[in-house]
């Protein structure tokens, strides 16, 4: 079915910049030349497809101009084709032309793959590896799906590139299930990071990576500020993490007086060791953004750490400071907070670890976005909150309602609808349209109603051979359903079916659907190759049409023909089409070809 | 007959909820005359009321522009001009069901008729409920509740929302609705109703048979059903039906936020108004392109 040429004109540019060179392009099996319309133009060449390592091209919808790009190991080929149809037909080719040639290279290491595609006629697009192992791992894990392969595939209903092109979401949604997951936020306190204490020396290590290096710069925005600072102009990165290790021992030996004296003598040592200024400034700010009617004392009453004999402390040990070291002193509560704070932010960069200077100004970037606007929402919120509900005006949500219109103003426009329907089904039936007007008909109404009274009731409401007629057929209508009755209605008749017929008819199901999907799909027919397509799934419907008339042979004729009918239906109706269209086709293929190209 | 404490509710007295149809543009169109249907209708209330002395009946009419309830057993009196025709129970229903139809044409006079002449099934079906809610409540002991529909009159579209409502709220108190369609076609919301709530759907064949049906089918109690295999309705259409054509597709869109459905792709849901995105368009663009690229 593959064509051995195609020609086709295009301009050849060796840079994007390029304006271009004018000329033909005639690709064959293994080769593709091109012939610039000025003879005496540089740019003409002969290129085999064997050296070509990769093919892109622009989008359709893309504000793009149509171009093909084959590179090989050092130069790329661009073509600017006259229409995006020109460009796919030419894609195709490409990928046909490097898959073989890529399978002739490497026949016997793909052999599993060549196998399975020995039935396929048509272009396949050409598949990297990654992409081949992917489609062979989906097989693999649903058994379903294998099945279904083998059916359609292997027997050649369908082609490779035809079967998986209907599940492209499962292609894409599995690789992005591996790649994009995003690592959190450590739930561990580096705050913790214990120092490990020589015995011998008097010399303390701290362990840093760049992810501890990212998690102290979220966790301690003075920390991050004093390195973007400081670092490099004042001091180097090592003397930097030194020093903030040194303030952190000294917390860590809680001895609130000696941090105050080391941080006199050292106004960097001290930024560590002071309070966080800007986390104090941030508290502040969460504080204001409280409900103003909310009693804060209340609060602030309920952390007892600050008195005596109460609160947890980080070594268990209570030590009561004097106030002015105070400045000094950190809680367990207020690093823990922290802590649950920047985790439940998450993570908020998207860099490389690697380099902390890139981490850290990454992260003040994230910092200054969510910073906006919060001015704005606070004062937002304290009008809200302490509005008078009385006084005030309707305030305007700032969420858009949900918008649930009166279901009447759709259904009264389908009225008409519903009603030619009910007449398409009604015809043949006792019921004649009504024709009174509403006098009429409720004057009938009243008539009957006197009528009956007049009458009243008469002996034998119903006549014998009506109600024997009835009897017998509500027998009937219940013995025919009698399998099928459960306890519940919801009891499905499926599960009644012995577990072969059960699973036969689920495949067949299952088989069908796929069928009809690529059936419906391939409609309209502009294409010899899509009418070859809807000529091989009808073939392959009326296969299992057949195979499902045989089931219903089977002893549970009953309620298999119940399974069944819904399937034939859908069959039927994907029949009557291709009859329809069959015949509308060849009705005008006076001398009209279908669009097909070369 | 009034409600005394004393009465001792087995497991197999039934509370009827009669939904009676007296849409007069359906019968007056119906091969079947109201006052046959009328007689059977009545025949078939007595006969319940005779099979246990407790068994309660309540007619709620459901007319063209209103619902009103009709006949309540537990409150009628039996005294009345018993006419040797019919039992006094009959002749007070005849009666309020004449004013109720007077009544109902009244508010008819306001606006004119247009599209289908369905009844308003919806806001019986919700008096049904309210009923035996209120039942409910009255204590422990009390009738086992079911509703039946005796409709005639096709499906109002309009009404869809409010009806599955109605389905959904006696599935969750347990009240079977059982349902006798009259009409031509079959009624989805009624098939849809019985199947939902366990109750049961019925078509008569035999109009004229309608007595014979009721009685064989309807008239028994809740506990006895269990033993007892009544019809079912054989292949329930679990295809849906678009909102946008009232199509019965087997492939369709569905609003992400209110799963209304569509038989084809809609800028905007007509049902609660969210904006689909474009992504759809773009990707059968994308994907009609690439279905025809390959050529001989």
């Amino acid at each position: 079915m593959s064509c051995r040429q195609v020609v086709k004109r295009a301009s050849y540019k060796s840079k994007i910049k390029d304006p271009g060179t004018p000329g033909v392009l005639t690709m064959t099996e293994n080769k593709f030349v091109f012939r610039p319309n000025d003879p005496s133009s540089a740019a003409k060449f002969d290129v085999e497809f064997k050296h070509i390592t990769g093919h892109k091209n622009t989008k359709e919808g893309t504000d793009k101009p149509p171009w093909l790009n084959l590179s090989d190991k050092d130069r790329s080929y661009i073509f600017e084709f006259g229409s995006f149809h020109d460009l796919h037909v030419c894609r195709d080719f490409v990928g046909n032309a490097l898959a073989k040639s890529g399978e002739a290279a490497k026949a016997s290491s793909a052999a599993k793959t060549t196998s399975e595609k020995s039935g396929v006629t048509l272009p396949d697009e050409q598949l990297s590896t990654a992409e081949m192992q992917l489609r062979m791992k989906l097989l693999q894990e649903d058994s379903e799906l294998q099945k279904l392969h083998m059916q359609f595939v292997i027997s050649g209903v369908l082609t490779e590139s035809e079967f998986w092109a209907t599940r492209k979401k499962l292609l894409d949604g599995d690789s992005r299930t591996k790649s994009k997951q995003r690592v959190g936020f450590r739930s561990s306190m580096i705050l913790d990071t214990k120092p490990m204490t020589d015995g011998r020396m008097n010399k303390v290590t701290f362990n840093l990576t760049p992810e501890i290096k990212y998690q102290i710069f979220a966790l301690k925005p003075a920390v991050h500020q004093a390195f973007l600072t400081l670092v490099p102009s004042k001091m180097t990165e090592k003397d930097f993490w030194t020093k903030y290790f040194r303030a952190e021992y000294l917390h860590s030996t809680r001895n609130a007086i000696a941090a105050a004296a080391e941080a006199a003598e050292d106004e960097e040592l001290a930024i560590f060791l002071k309070e966080d200024a800007i986390l104090a400034s941030e508290a502040r700010r969460k504080i204001r953004r409280v409900d103003p009617t909310l009693d804060m004392e209340a609060d602030q009453g309920d952390d007892y750490t600050h008195l005596p004999d109460h609160g947890i402390f980080r070594d268990g040990s209570k030590d009561v400071t004097e106030l002015q070291n105070e400045l000094y002193r950190r809680t367990l509560s207020q690093d823990l907070n922290r802590q649950g704070a920047v985790v439940l932010q998450g993570r908020t960069v998207d860099v490389d670890l690697e380099d902390p200077r890139t981490v850290a100004e990454a992260l003040m970037q994230s910092r200054q976005e969510s910073d906006e606007s919060a001015e704005q929402e606070r004062l937002d919120r304290i009008t809200r909150m302490t509005e008078i509900e009385d006084l005030q005006e309707h305030h305007d949500h700032p969420v858009a309602q949900l918008c649930i219109k009166d279901p009447r103003d759709y259904f009264d426009m389908q009225q008409v609808n519903a009603l030619k329907t009910l007449d398409d089904s009604r015809t043949g039936t006792e019921q004649k349209k009504c024709s009174l007007t509403t006098e009429e008909a409720y004057g009938s109404l009243r008539e009957a109603i006197s009528k009956i009274k007049s009458i009243g009731l008469k002996n034998s409401t119903v006549a014998p051979e009506i109600a024997i007629t009835v009897l017998n057929g509500l027998t009937q209508n219940i013995s025919s359903t009698k399998y099928q009755l459960g306890k519940n209605p919801q009891d499905s008749v499926l599960d009644s079916l012995p577990n072969k017929t059960k699973e036969e008819l689920l495949h067949h199901w299952m088989s069908i659907q796929e069928l009809l999907r690529h059936f419906w799909s391939s409609y309209p027919i502009t294409t010899t190759y899509l009418s070859t397509k809807v000529g091989r799934l009808k073939d392959a419907m009326s296969q299992i049409y057949r195979q499902l008339e045989e089931i219903k042979q089977s002893d549970f004729r009953h309620q298999v023909s119940l399974l069944v009918r819904p399937m034939h239906q859908a069959l039927d109706a994907a029949f009557q089409h291709f009859d329809a269209d069959l015949q509308k086709r060849a009705a005008r293929s006076g001398g009209e070809t279908p669009n097909g190209n070369s | 007959m009034a409600s005394a404490p004393s009465k001792l509710y087995a497991d197999d007295v039934s509370l009827l909820m009669v939904l009676l149809d007296t849409n007069p543009f359906f019968w007056s169109s119906s091969s079947l005359p109201f006052s046959v249907f009328l007689s059977h209708v009545l025949t078939f209330l007595n006969s319940i009321l005779l099979l246990n002395q407790l068994n309660q009946v309540v007619v709620i009419a459901t007319g063209y522009n209103s619902c009103s309830y009709i006949y309540d057993s537990s409150t009628s009196t039996n005294q009345g001009s018993d006419n040797g025709r019919m039992p006094a129970r009959c002749v007070n229903l005849l009666q309020k069901l004449e004013e109720f139809v007077i009544k109902d044409e009244q508010l008819i006079k306001e606006g004119l008729r247009e599209g289908i002449a369905s009844s308003l099934l919806s806001g019986s079906l919700s008096m049904a409920l309210c009923y035996i809610q209120r039942v409910f409540r009255s204590g422990p002991l009390h009738p086992q509740p079911r509703i039946l529909c005796l409709q005639g009159s096709s499906d109002g579209p309009e009404q869809y929302v409010a009806i599955m409502n109605a389905i959904f709220s006696a599935q969750r108190s347990v009240v079977p609705i059982d349902s006798c369609y009259m009409g031509s076609s079959n009624s989805a919301f009624l098939q849809q109703a019985s199947y939902i709530t366990g109750g049961v759907y019925l078509k008569p064949q035999q109009p004229n048979g309608l007595f014979q049906y009721l009685s064989t089918v309807f008239a028994t109690d809740l506990h006895s059903r269990a033993f007892l295999q009544l019809p079912k309705s054989l292949g329930v259409d679990f295809r849906a039906s678009c909102f946008c054509h009232k199509k019965t597709i087997d492939m369709g869109y569905i609003c992400s936020v209110c799963l209304s459905i569509f038989c084809k792709h809609h800028k905007k849901c007509s049902t609660c108004g969210s904006v689909f995105g474009q992504a759809q368009s773009d990707v059968n663009s994308t994907s009609n392109k690439k279905r025809k690229t390959p050529e001989t």
